[in-house]
C-alpha cells in the first residue's frame, strides 16, 4: 500500500480539473451536447437503467443498473466528481482487477424465472454475501490484501464481510469460477441478513444517491418484501488498458428485485383463471413514480422486455400473422397496452434460439419531470402464460443421508426440455460432449471423502473417469481452510439427468467454535455450475443507442451460463454447551484416580509394613497399640513411644517445604521464560 | 516313558482342539465380512478411529493417485506406507462393490499371524500351564473386540501384530524380529515407542523370575548353614544377595538398538521415498505424530479425551495436553522398578495404560490388552474386582453404543451421557491396570515367601 505522490501530476491537475468542471457545467445545462470522443474518455460518466420484465409466475423482474466510470487515475489524481472516492481509494490500495460483492436475501427461481438470460446468469447470486475479488499483487501477498479489503468492506457495506478474512471462509478457484485468473479469492457467506442497512451505504456510492432519477423508485418497504432482492457490486479497473478497454474503473451496481405487484385487477375479471397475469404499473409495485432523471447522469432509460416465451405467445394470439413485431403498433396491440408510450422498440437478433425473439421497448425520462412523472403501467388484455427459458441443465443440490454423524451431498443436473432451443451446440454427431463446470466450496467441519465420489448418468452408475475431464480438489484442513472441489464434466447430449454424491462425516467442533443458535445448523454455500457451452447474449441489431447503454451492452455480452445451488443446511452435533467445568473435574478426577491408586500401589511394601507390625507386636498388640495412639490423640497429650512423632513431623514438614519451594521455583522459572 | 507319551497325546489333542477354535473363527470372520456393508461396523467411532479408519486411508490413497500428497487436507494420519500396501485394496469398482474383502482378509492374516505369536510364546515358558499360551491365542482370537476390530475395517489388527511381535522378538530374543516389531510399531502408532523399556528389560534379563528363584535357593543355602531363627532377616539378606546376581546382558541390548536403528532408518528412508513427490518427512511427522500429540481431532470415541478438549478452554489446553501425555510417561519409572523381573507384564501394563491414554483408542487396543492379560492366568488368578470389571466391560460395550445411537442419530440423548459410558470404560481400565499390578506384587511376595516357607521346611 503506497499513497502515490501527487506533486508530480499537480500541474497537469490543474487543469484537467477545469476542464471536466467546464465539462460537467456543459453537461449539466445542455445535455444533448455531444463531445469529441478524445475529451469524452477522459470524463467520469454515470448512467442509470431500469429494466422491468414480467415473469411466468405473475411477478415482475425489476433491475436497476447503475454504471459510474472513472478514467485512469493519473488523469485526475485522486479527485472524483461524480465516481465515489471510496471505491477509487479501494482499488488503490488494494490493487483490485476485478472485484464483485453481492447481498443477496431469497432464492432465484431459475424453472420460472429462467436460468438462461444474462439477468439470470450474472445477477443471480446465491443467498448471503457472496465476494469475490482479482488482486493485481504478487502471489504471496494476496492472502493480506483479502485480509484487509474485507474488512474495509465489511465498514463500507455495515456487513460482517470481516468474517470472510478467516482463512476457513475464503478459497482460491483455480480455474472454474472464473477463467484465466490467478490471483483470485472467493468467499460467501450464506447467512449474512441482508437488510437495508446494507442498502443505504449501497446508495450513497450514487451521484444522486436515492434523492433523484431511477433510484427514486427504491422504497425500502416494496424492496425488503420483495421474494428476491440482490443488490451487487461489481468493480473492473484497467490500469493501462492494454485489452483495448477504457483505461480507469468501472463501477457497476444493480440491484435485482422480483416483486409481487398488488393484483391490480383490470376491468375484465377473469374469476375462474388463477394464472391471470396482473396489471401493474411502477407506482403500484414501488409505490413511488419517477420524477425526472438524474441530472448527473449521461442516459437514464427505463426499459421493458418481453421475454422470448412471452413475445411467441402473444404472436400466436394475435394470429394476424404480422411479421414484424417491434413496429410501432405492436405496444398497443392485442396482448397487453402500456400506459406510456415506447421511444424505440427493439426486436433480438435471432440467431440460434428457435424460440421466438424477445422485444424491448425504451423509455427515455428526460422529457419527466416532477409536475409531469412518469408512471409505467402494463395492463393486460386477456391472460397470457408462457415458461421463461430454462438452463440447460437445471441443477439442484440436496443432503442425504440421517443422523448426526455422516451423510452425502448430491449435486442433480436435470434437463430441461432441450428439445429445440440450445441444443444446436451439442450434436451428437460429431462426438461433440456436454460440458458442465462445477465448483463448490465446503466448509471444514463437513470432512468429505472425495474417494466416494459417484456419478450416475441417466440413472446408471458411470466410472469416474468417463465422465469427469478434469478434477481439481484441495481437500480441508481443519480449521485452516475449506474443501475445495473444482470439476469439468463432459456429457453425451442426450444427457437426461446427471447426480454425483460425495459421502462426507461430520465434524466435531470446539464449544466457542458453534454460533449462537448451534442447534440450527450450519450452512454449506452454493456451488456455482456453468455451462461453457451455453452462451447468454442477447443481441440486438447494431445501433448506437444500444451500444451507449452500459447495460444492454452487458447484455451482448458473451458469457457462460452461471446457476447456483441452493445453500444446505447440515445440522451437526453439539456437546453440552452448559457444564464444561463438570467434564473438566470429572475428567481430571478419572486421571488423578489413575494416577493416585496406581502408584500408590507400587509404593506400598506390604512386607515391610507387616515386619513392622510384627515387632511393634512384640511390644504391643497392634490394635491397642492403635486405641493408646487414638486415645492420646484425642487428649491433646504426646504420647509415650520411644521415637518422637515431633521429630518425623519436623522433618516431613522440612521435606514438604523444600517440595513447596521446588514448584513454587520451577513456576516462577516457567512464567519468566515461557509467561 | 508312557505318561510321557500320554502327555504327549493330550498334548496333541489339546492343539489339535486349538487349531479347530482358529479355523471356527476364521470362518467366523469370513461369515462376518460378506456380510453387506460389514454391518457398518467401519463407521463405528468404537472401532475406527481418525488414525486407524480405513475410510480416511482410502481417501489418502485417492489423495495420491491424484498426484496431491495423501496429508493434504486433514482426512489422513496414518503412515504414508500404508496407502502404497493397502491402498489398492480399498479402491471401489464401479459397481459400488468394495474391494474391502480382501483389506479384510488381510487383516483375519494378520489376526492369525499374531494368534500364532501368542500361542508361541508358551513355548518359551512364561507360563506354567502349558495351554496358557494357546488360552490366550484363542481368548484373543475369540474376543468380540478382537473380531469387531478385524471385521469393521481399521489398521489396528496390523498395530497390534507388529506390537505381539515386538514382544514375540523378545521373549525369544530373537532380535531383529523385535527390532522390527518395535519399529514398525511406534511408527504406525506412536504409543509403543514406550514398549522399548521392556524390550530391553526383556532382552537384557531375560524372561521372568525362574533363574532368579534358583539364585535364591542357592543362596538361601549358603546362608542356611548359620542357622538363625529370623526368617525376615534372612529373606532379606537373601534379596540382596540375590540382586547382584541378575546380570544384565548388554549384548542383545546393543544387538537390539543396531537392529533398531537399521529398521528405523530403513523404515525412513522408505516413507522419504514415498512422500517425496508431494512433501516433507516434516509435514509427515506433523500429520501422524503431531495429529496423535496435539489431538485435534474431537470427534467422540471411547476414551475421555475428545470431549474433555471440546469443552476446555482453548487457553488450558496446551497445559492438559502436556499433563495427559505426562500421565503415560510418569509410570515407567516406578513400573520399571517394581516389577521388574516381569518384563512382560510390564509391557502388558504400559500396552493397558497407553491404550487406556491414548488421544484415539479403539477396541482394537483394548482387545490386544485383554489377550495379554490371560497370559499371566496364572498369577493373576487372586485378582481382585475381576468379576465386577468383566461385567463393566459388558456393560459399557453394550451401552456405549446405545448412548452413542441416543445422541447421534436419535437426537434424543446428550452427550454427557455417552460421556459418561467413556469415564465408566476408562474407570474400568483404571481399576484392572491398579488391581493386577497389585495382584501381580501380591503374587510376587507369596511365591518368595513361600519359596522361603519351603525352603525352611527343608532344612528342618
Amino acid at each position: 500500500m503506497s499513497i502515490r505522490p501527487i506533486d508530480a501530476m499537480a500541474i497537469p491537475l490543474k487543469s484537467a480539473h477545469f476542464l471536466i468542471f467546464l465539462l460537467l457545467v456543459s453537461n449539466i445545462f445542455t445535455p444533448i451536447i455531444s463531445l469529441g470522443s478524445t475529451i469524452d474518455q477522459e470524463r467520469e460518466e454515470f448512467y442509470e437503467e431500469l429494466l422491468l420484465r414480467p415473469l411466468p409466475d405473475r411477478k415482475v423482474l425489476a433491475h436497476f443498473h447503475f454504471q459510474s466510470t472513472a478514467p485512469s487515475s493519473n488523469s485526475n489524481g485522486r479527485h472524483h466528481h461524480l465516481f465515489p472516492k471510496a471505491i477509487s481509494q479501494l482499488v488503490q490500495k488494494f490493487q483490485i482487477k476485478e472485484m464483485e460483492l453481492s447481498f443477496t436475501q431469497g432464492r432465484w427461481n431459475y424453472e420460472l424465472w429462467g436460468g438462461f438470460d444474462p439477468i439470470s446468469s450474472s445477477n443471480a447470486k446465491p443467498p448471503g454475501v457472496e465476494l469475490w475479488a482479482v488482486f493485481d499483487v504478487p502471489q504471496d501477498q494476496v492472502d493480506a490484501t483479502w485480509k484487509n479489503l474485507t474488512h474495509t468492506l465489511s465498514g463500507l457495506f455495515c456487513a460482517s464481510i470481516n468474517f470472510l478474512e478467516s482463512s476457513t471462509m475464503y478459497s482460491a478457484p483455480q480455474w472454474s469460477f472464473r477463467p484465466a485468473t490467478g490471483n483470485i479469492r472467493y468467499g460467501m457467506l450464506p447467512r449474512e441478513a441482508v437488510c437495508t442497512e446494507n442498502l443505504t451505504p449501497w446508495l450513497k456510492l450514487l451521484p444522486c444517491r436515492d434523492k433523484d432519477g431511477l433510484s427514486a423508485l427504491m422504497d425500502r418497504p416494496s424492496i425488503y418484501k420483495s421474494f428476491y432482492h440482490s443488490q451487487r457490486l461489481h468493480l473492473t479497473s484497467n490500469k493501462s488498458g492494454p485489452e483495448g478497454m477504457n483505461p480507469g474503473i468501472i463501477l457497476e451496481q444493480t440491484l435485482t428485485v422480483v416483486l409481487q405487484p398488488n393484483s391490480q385487477r383490470t376491468s375484465v375479471t377473469y374469476s375462474g383463471e388463477k394464472n391471470v397475469q396482473p396489471s401493474w404499473s411502477l407506482s403500484s409495485i414501488f409505490g413511488r413514480k419517477v420524477s425526472g432523471r438524474c441530472v448527473l447522469a449521461k442516459s437514464s432509460n427505463v426499459y421493458l422486455q418481453l421475454e422470448r416465451g412471452l413475445v411467441a405467445e402473444l404472436k400466436k394470439n394475435k394470429n394476424n400473422g404480422v411479421g414484424n413485431i417491434a413496429s410501432e403498433g405492436f405496444w398497443s396491440g392485442t396482448g397487453f397496452e402500456l400506459s406510456v408510450r415506447p421511444d424505440k422498440v427493439f426486436e433480438e437478433e435471432n440467431s440460434s434460439h428457435r424460440r421466438g425473439s424477445s422485444v424491448l421497448f425504451e423509455f427515455s425520462i428526460d422529457k419527466y419531470s416532477d409536475s409531469q412523472p412518469f408512471d409505467l403501467g402494463l395492463k393486460w388484455k386477456f391472460p397470457v402464460t408462457w415458461s421463461s427459458e430454462p438452463a440447460p441443465l437445471h441443477a439442484s443440490r440436496f443432503l442425504m443421508g440421517s443422523g448426526n454423524e455422516r451423510g452425502a451431498i448430491a449435486i442433480l443436473l436435470k434437463s430441461a426440455d432441450l428439445n429445440d432451443a440450445s441444443l444446436g451446440t451439442c450434436s451428437s454427431s460429431n462426438g461433440y460432449k456436454f460440458r458442465v463446470d462445477v465448483f463448490q466450496v465446503v466448509p471444514w467441519y463437513v470432512k468429505v471423502y472425495y474417494h466416494t465420489l459417484q456419478l450416475f448418468v441417466n440413472g446408471q452408475p458411470k466410472a469416474v473417469g468417463d465422465v469427469i475431464e478434469t478434477i481439481h480438489v484441495s481437500p480441508s484442513k481443519d480449521k485452516i481452510s475449506p474443501g475445495v472441489m473444482e470439476m469439468v464434466l463432459q456429457f453425451p447430449c442426450d444427457v437426461k439427468s446427471a447426480a454425483l454424491t460425495l459421502e462426507f462425516d461430520k465434524g466435531f467442533l470446539h464449544i466457542d467454535e458453534y454460533p449462537p443458535d448451534a442447534n440450527q445448523g450450519f450452512d454449506i454455500p452454493s456451488a456455482a455450475i456453468s455451462f461453457p457451452n451455453f452462451y447468454t447474449s442477447l443481441l440486438f441489431p447494431g445501433n448506437c443507442s444500444v451500444d451507449k447503454s452500459p447495460m444492454l451492452s452487458k447484455f451482448q455480452e458473451k458469457n457462460p451460463v452461471l446457476s447456483y445451488t441452493e445453500v444446505l443446511l447440515v445440522p451437526l452435533t453439539t456437546p453440552d454447551f452448559s457444564m464444561p467445568y463438570n467434564v473438566i473435574t470429572i475428567t481430571c478426577t478419572v486421571f488423578a484416580l489413575y494416577f493416585g491408586s496406581l502408584l500408590n500401589v507400587l509404593r506400598r511394601r506390604v512386607d515391610e509394613e507387616e515386619r513392622l507390625l510384627k515387632s511393634k507386636a512384640g511390644k504391643t498388640t497392634p490394635l491397642s497399640g492403635l486405641l493408646s495412639k487414638l486415645s492420646a490423640k484425642l487428649r491433646g497429650r504426646p504420647q509415650e513411644t520411644p521415637q518422637s512423632p515431633s521429630n518425623s513431623s519436623s522433618l516431613i514438614s522440612s521435606k514438604l517445604l523444600l517440595k513447596v519451594f521446588l514448584v513454587a521455583v520451577l513456576a516462577v522459572a516457567w512464567q519468566y521464560y515461557f509467561g | 516313558m508312557q505318561t510321557r507319551e500320554e502327555s504327549k497325546h493330550q498334548r496333541k489333542i489339546k492343539r489339535g482342539g486349538f487349531w479347530r477354535w482358529v479355523i471356527a473363527s476364521v470362518f467366523f470372520r469370513l461369515i462376518l465380512i460378506y456380510f453387506p456393508h460389514n454391518l457398518f461396523l467401519s463407521f463405528r467411532p468404537e472401532v475406527s478411529t481418525p488414525v486407524t479408519s480405513l475410510r480416511r486411508l482410502a481417501e489418502g490413497y485417492w489423495l495420491k493417485q491424484a498426484s496431491m500428497s495423501p496429508y493434504a487436507g486433514s482426512m489422513y494420519h496414518g503412515s504414508p506406507l500404508l496407502p502404497s500396501v493397502l491402498g489398492s485394496l480399498t479402491v471401489k469398482r464401479i459397481e459400488g462393490h468394495p474391494d474391502h474383502v480382501f483389506c479384510s482378509l488381510l487383516f483375519v492374516i494378520a489376526d492369525i499371524v499374531s494368534n500364532r505369536r501368542y500361542s508361541n510364546q508358551l513355548a518359551i515358558g512364561i507360563t506354567y500351564i502349558l495351554a496358557s499360551g494357546d488360552f490366550a491365542a484363542l481368548v484373543y482370537f475369540w474376543n468380540p473386540f478382537t473380531i469387531v476390530a478385524c471385521v469393521g475395517l481399521s489398521t489396528s489388527p496390523m498395530e497390534n501384530l507388529f506390537i505381539i511381535l515386538t514382544i514375540y522378538g523378545a521373549c525369544t530374543r530373537v532380535v531383529p524380529l523385535a527390532a522390527l516389531g518395535w519399529a514398525m510399531a511406534s511408527h504406525l502408532s506412536l504409543y509403543p515407542a514406550i514398549l522399548i523399556i521392556p524390550v530391553i528389560l526383556l532382552l537384557g534379563y531375560g524372561l521372568d523370575a525362574p533363574p532368579r528363584k534358583l539364585f535364591l535357593q542357592k543362596g538361601f543355602y549358603k546362608i542356611g548353614d548359620n542357622s538363625s531363627s529370623n526368617i525376615h532377616c534372612e529373606q532379606e539378606k537373601m534379596i540382596n544377595q540375590s540382586k547382584p546376581r541378575i546380570i544384565f546382558s548388554w549384548r542383545p541390548v546393543m544387538l537390539f538398538f543396531f537392529w533398531t536403528t537399521l529398521w528405523s532408518l530403513y523404515l525412513l528412508v522408505l516413507c522419504g521415498m514415498s512422500v517425496k513427490q508431494y512433501s516433507s518427512l516434516w509435514e509427515m511427522f506433523q500429520r501422524t505424530y503431531g495429529f496423535i500429540l496435539i489431538v485435534e481431532d474431537m470427534s467422540p470415541d471411547i476414551a475421555v479425551l475428545w470431549y474433555f478438549f471440546a469443552e476446555v478452554f482453548d487457553f488450558f489446553r496446551n497445559f492438559f495436553l502436556i499433563v495427559f501425555h505426562m500421565n503415560i510417561l510418569f509410570m515407567i519409572l516406578p513400573l520399571a522398578i517394581r516389577p521388574s523381573h516381569w518384563p512382560c507384564f510390564f509391557a502388558f501394563v504400559y500396552i493397558a495404560i497407553s491404550s487406556m491414554l491414548k488421544s484415539y483408542p479403539s477396541v482394537g487396543d483394548s482387545a490386544l490388552y485383554l489377550g495379554l492379560l490371560v497370559l499371566f492366568l496364572d498369577e493373576l488368578a487372586d485378582m481382585q474386582f475381576s468379576f465386577f470389571i468383566f461385567c463393566g466391560y459388558v456393560g459399557v460395550s453394550l451401552l456405549s453404543p446405545v448412548m452413542h445411537n441416543l445422541w447421534i442419530w436419535r437426537g434424543t440423548g446428550n452427550a454427557n451421557f455417552y460421556f459418561a459410558t467413556a469415564i465408566a470404560y476408562a474407570c474400568l481400565q483404571i481399576i484392572l491396570v491398579v488391581e493386577s499390578v497389585s495382584a501381580m506384587l501380591n503374587h510376587d511376595r507369596k511365591l518368595r515367601k513361600l519359596s522361603v516357607a519351603n525352603l525352611l521346611d527343608g532344612k528342618s
